[in-house]
């Protein structure tokens, strides 16, 4: 290990990032390789995926101690290069996506075999591959790296939306492909050619103040590269290029739950914020006065995500819009500017993902149970599938924001930031969607626990899914508790993010 | 001749030009389809081999020609065989002398009847396209130039498919037409200049009326040949007939000589008019973008929509040329080896399923990804290459002339943005054809060991330059700082004349 130099921290470079990053690549073609034997193919999927989780986990102590993993792979061009880096902030989105690629692999494993899905060699491979992109994205040192590894989760993750391969299935995928390919190569491609002009680099600085840019930069063509990045990166699901997030619904249960809760749109969050507040950086954010604009703006894709959550009726499509909301906190807190606003929306990356992945399992075990997907048909189930919709009513206290569950620590981070910040219109937003939370969440609920079955529907032959799916929900349902209970954990590496 | 490093001792150059004809001569007395089929396979091998000592032994410090030859050939009429490569034409003759290997090998159970015509008429089609690159006499330049049609034709009018005669005659019919031009440019040259020699041509003070004329001609001639936006007609139907090699030698090189005429000719030559008209010939390139994707979205002919991806790609690479800046260039000649690369293979892909299904219709492709997955495997690669995915050989490319586009033009640069997503657009539909619609075809072999040993070199190519580009651009900077040096003389010397009193 080598000192390259040091800033406020040392930036060693070791090969250990490198690991992390091709584990699950090397996962995905032996995967692909042992198509022919289920079990083999599956405990390939699990060892990957714990030998990954460890991995990152050992990079954890040194990056609290203020060390920066580095490594460059590639040179493309003087100032493009494909380079690996762990800081603080990467280490937030690895740890969710590896530690979710965990439990995600069990989960799957129940639900597939559990339904009899074709393909599952194809899905193992382009699970593993879309992980692949996620824990890239996670370590880019430059916007070229991140570029690079969010088309590669694009790419990959299009046969799971179209896993079914039916008419719907072709309908989502395609709307799926073209909303993000769409904005990646119309505006994040110009975006990084006009950057890499501007300034010869392509790499992020090591502090959120400075960013990429030059102070005398101009400041109508920064603003402009400013939304191209805000839409570019569209897995977001920042309104209105959200299209594609309901419409990849379709997909089975385990690609909505670890891709479209948390690796895919997280994969959009951590590009956008990451871009805010590296590549563009709190003091020209706030010289250019882009914070608050934005946050308004954003609040509205929060407020409206969950006025259309509230009129489905598909569980997975309430959750989807729920997700579209959801993810605006996160950008949301970032453009606040304030230490607090930061911290609270970098700590909902981690505390959305635990709490949205056990309501996609829910409705993934309950569908493997009764066939159920609409809201409406499920009263009163909670009574043969206890653990399920347990789980699911205190995940869903995390996405409202009650004690002591996770999504609370985000709402008083955020509710402190919007104080600092000054702007009270951002409080209504966070009041309103917490009252719109608890709408369209309690009568989930409620129904379950307190409804009836209705007419000529009985119980019989209900009961809960296959252990090996409701093991996994309950263990992400009591893991969105604990880091609600005692956020320090993440809340350590939001602080060295904020320095 | 100081303009040109002579070459001591072996005659690197002309082993090149001459070993494919000679190799062509003794084909003629062998006997057996397979004997023909090796014995071509060993000399364009050795061809290759041989070339890469080209590589090895270039000084990239340098922007003269080198391995120059120099010989007299028609002294009275001051006609000289004169050959030399710089960091420009070097690129260009390893890409020809690396994928007429490959076409061989691509060819091997395609082609069934006039085995022996077959492997003539490429190993003559090696002679006049390397020769090409390394002209440097115009004379020599134009006899080459002119000796790639017939090969080309018999090609297509001999193994091509159902509308051949019609493919054949329109594509000989266009280029030649674009010739005359380019021979009328060369005599007035000639007249004003009494050199052949091309070096000696640059950085004259012709008239600015002169260089315009001159340049029209040029361009006709070249803009035919890219194909560029409104004289691409002849190129789809001339891939959708030709027989796989023929299309891959189209796609890959011949096209190439378009651009390589603009970065030799035009712009030393002609500097002023390529100054003045250059930024008609922008937008000449956005409209070859635009139109090439437009079109290409609504092919259910696979060879077709690859076909028309290459006049937006080809547009890409005239973009990059007429910016005239140096990131412009370098990403204009890495796109013109990306583009041989990427586009030679997906032709090469489509030629081994015509072989198996005899269709080259997407519908009757859908869904085969279950069936043959090696086949798709490098499918995808190369389509994602296409349409530019970053860390492919493509996205370089297109980078560095989007960053020239964008530091040159905003407006021009943006207009460029919608190709870009156009190439996406076609490809992944193509890919989603190929992958999931449809319920596949039980009766597809897979690919065979010889198939994957010609796509496998190509595969190679597109990740080394996606990755590491330095190999590749290192020769060209150079050249190309001298090429942009040239045309700010004539520049500045024109501005000169009009501060004169």
């Amino acid at each position: 290990m080598e000192i390259v130099n040091a800033v406020n921290s040392d930036i060693v470079t070791s090969t250990k990032i490198v690991w992390a990053l091709v584990v699950p690549l090397i996962g995905a073609i032996c995967v692909s390789m042992t198509g022919k034997k289920p079990n083999l193919r599956e405990s390939i999927s699990v060892i990957s995926a714990v030998i990954l989780c460890s991995t990152v986990l050992t990079m954890v102590s040194p990056v609290l101690d203020g060390k920066i993993f580095y490594y460059q792979l590639f040179k493309i061009l003087p100032g493009i290069t494909v380079t690996l880096r762990a800081d603080a902030f990467s280490m937030i989105f690895a740890l969710v996506a590896s530690s979710l690629w965990v439990i995600a692999a069990f989960y799957s494993m129940g639900y597939m075999r559990g339904l009899h899905e074709h393909a599952q060699t194809r899905f193992n491979t382009c699970f593993a591959i879309a992980i692949f992109g996620a824990i890239g994205v996670a370590f880019s040192d430059n916007l070229f790296t991140m570029y690079l590894f969010y088309e590669i989760v694009s790419v990959c993750t299009y046969p799971l939306v179209a896993h079914h391969q039916d008419e719907e299935g072709y309908e989502g995928a395609k709307k799926y492909i073209v909303y993000l390919t769409t904005t990646a190569k119309g505006l994040l491609l110009p975006a990084l050619a006009i950057i890499y002009v501007m300034t010869g680099t392509l790499d992020f600085p090591y502090n959120i103040q400075d960013g990429m840019f030059a102070a005398d930069a101009n400041g109508a063509i920064v603003t402009m590269l400013f939304i191209f990045c805000l839409f570019g990166f569209a897995k977001n699901g920042l309104m209105p290029v959200h299209h594609w997030l309901p419409g990849a619904m379709v997909a089975p249960t385990p690609v909505s739950a670890l891709l479209h809760a948390v690796a895919v749109v997280k994969v959009g969050v951590f590009s956008t914020t990451r871009m805010m507040l590296y590549g563009f950086g709190t003091d020209t954010m706030s010289a250019l006065n882009l914070g608050i604009p934005t946050a308004y703006f954003v609040g509205f894709t929060i407020v409206m995500a969950s006025v259309i959550a509230l009129t489905k009726d598909n569980l997975k499509a309430r959750l989807a819009y729920s997700t579209v909301s959801q993810l605006s906190y996160i950008m949301l807190g970032v453009c606040l500017l304030t230490p607090h606003g930061i911290a609270g929306g970098l700590i909902h990356i981690s505390n959305h993902a635990f709490s949205k992945i056990t309501l996609f399992f829910c409705a993934g075990a309950i569908y493997v149970a009764t066939r159920k997907k609409n809201i409406s048909e499920m009263s009163g189930l909670a009574k043969t599938m206890p653990f399920t919709f347990g789980a699911f009513a205190i995940a869903s206290l995390s996405m409202i924001g009650a004690p002591p569950v996770a999504g609370f620590v985000t709402k008083w981070e955020l509710l402190v930031g919007t104080i600092e910040s000054g702007s009270f219109g951002i409080i209504l937003v966070l009041l309103a969607s917490t009252l719109l939370n608890v709408a369209y969440f309690a009568p989930v609920t409620y129904k379950a626990f307190f409804g009836k079955r209705p007419e000529g529907e009985p119980y019989e032959g209900i009961k809960e899914a296959p252990l090996s799916m409701v093991i996994p929900l309950c263990t992400c349902c009591f893991i969105s508790v604990i880091i609600g209970i005692y956020p320090n954990f993440f809340m350590n590496l939001v602080k060295a993010v904020i320095g | 001749m100081d303009f040109l490093i002579m070459n001591e001792g072996f005659p690197l150059l002309s082993t090149l030009v001459f070993l494919p004809l000679a190799g062509a001569f003794v084909l003629l007395f062998l006997p057996g389809e397979n004997v023909q089929r090796i014995w071509t396979m060993i000399i364009t091998t050795v061809t290759a081999v041989i070339s890469f000592s080209l590589y090895t032994g270039f000084d990239s410090t340098t922007a003269k020609y080198q391995f120059g030859e120099h010989v007299s050939w028609i002294p009275s009429l001051n006609i000289y065989y004169t050959m030399g490569i710089d960091g420009i034409s070097l690129l260009l003759v390893l890409l020809t002398t690396f994928i007429m290997p490959l076409c061989v090998m691509g060819s091997w159970t395609y082609i069934q009847k006039r085995v022996k015509e077959f492997m003539i008429c490429l190993l003559i089609m090696e002679t006049a396209m390397v020769g090409v690159f390394m002209a440097l006499d115009f004379v020599l330049f134009y006899v080459l130039w002119e000796a790639m049609l017939i090969p080309m034709y018999l090609l297509i009018a001999v193994w091509g498919g159902p509308r051949k005669v019609y493919a054949s005659i329109k594509f000989f019919l266009y280029t030649l037409s674009g010739s005359v031009m380019l021979l009328v440019a060369i005599i007035a040259l000639y007249l004003h200049t009494g050199t052949f020699s091309i070096p000696m041509m640059m950085g004259q003070d012709y008239s600015n009326t002169m260089q315009i004329w001159v340049f029209l001609a040029f361009f006709l001639a070249f803009a035919i040949k890219v194909p560029m936006f409104p004289f691409h007609t002849w190129l789809p139907a001339a891939h959708v007939e030709a027989p796989t090699a023929g299309s891959v030698i189209l796609a890959s090189i011949l096209l190439k000589m378009g651009t390589y005429g603009f970065l030799r000719f035009c712009l030393p030559i002609t500097p002023l008019a390529t100054l003045s008209l250059g930024p008609y010939i922008l937008w000449l390139s956005i409209a070859a973008i635009l139109y090439g994707g437009f079109t290409a979205l609504a092919q259910s002919d696979m060879k077709k929509l690859i076909a028309y991806s290459s006049v937006g790609h080809m547009g890409f690479v005239t973009l990059g040329i007429f910016f005239l800046n140096k990131q412009g260039l370098e990403g204009a000649i890495l796109q013109m080896i990306n583009h041989g690369v990427t586009t030679g293979a997906l032709f090469l892909c489509v030629g081994m399923m015509y072989e198996r299904t005899h269709s080259r219709e997407l519908a009757d492709h859908s869904g085969i990804a279950q069936n043959v997955p090696i086949f798709v495997s490098f499918l995808t690669v190369f389509s994602l290459s296409s349409l530019a995915f970053p860390a492919t050989n493509s996205f370089v490319g297109e980078f560095l002339i989007l960053a020239s586009a964008f530091s040159e033009n905003k407006i021009i640069g943006g207009a460029a943005i919608p190709g870009a997503i156009l190439a996406a657009a076609y490809m992944m539909r193509l890919l989603q054809y190929v992958l999931f619609k449809g319920p596949g075809r039980p009766d597809l072999a897979d690919l065979n060991v010889r198939e994957i040993a010609t796509l496998a070199p190509l595969l190679v190519f597109v990740f080394w330059i996606g990755l590491a580009p330095e190999p590749f651009l290192s020769v060209l900077h150079t050249s190309v700082d001298y090429l942009l040096q040239q045309v700010d003389v004539a520049k500045s010397a024109q501005m000169a004349m009009v501060m004169l009193p």
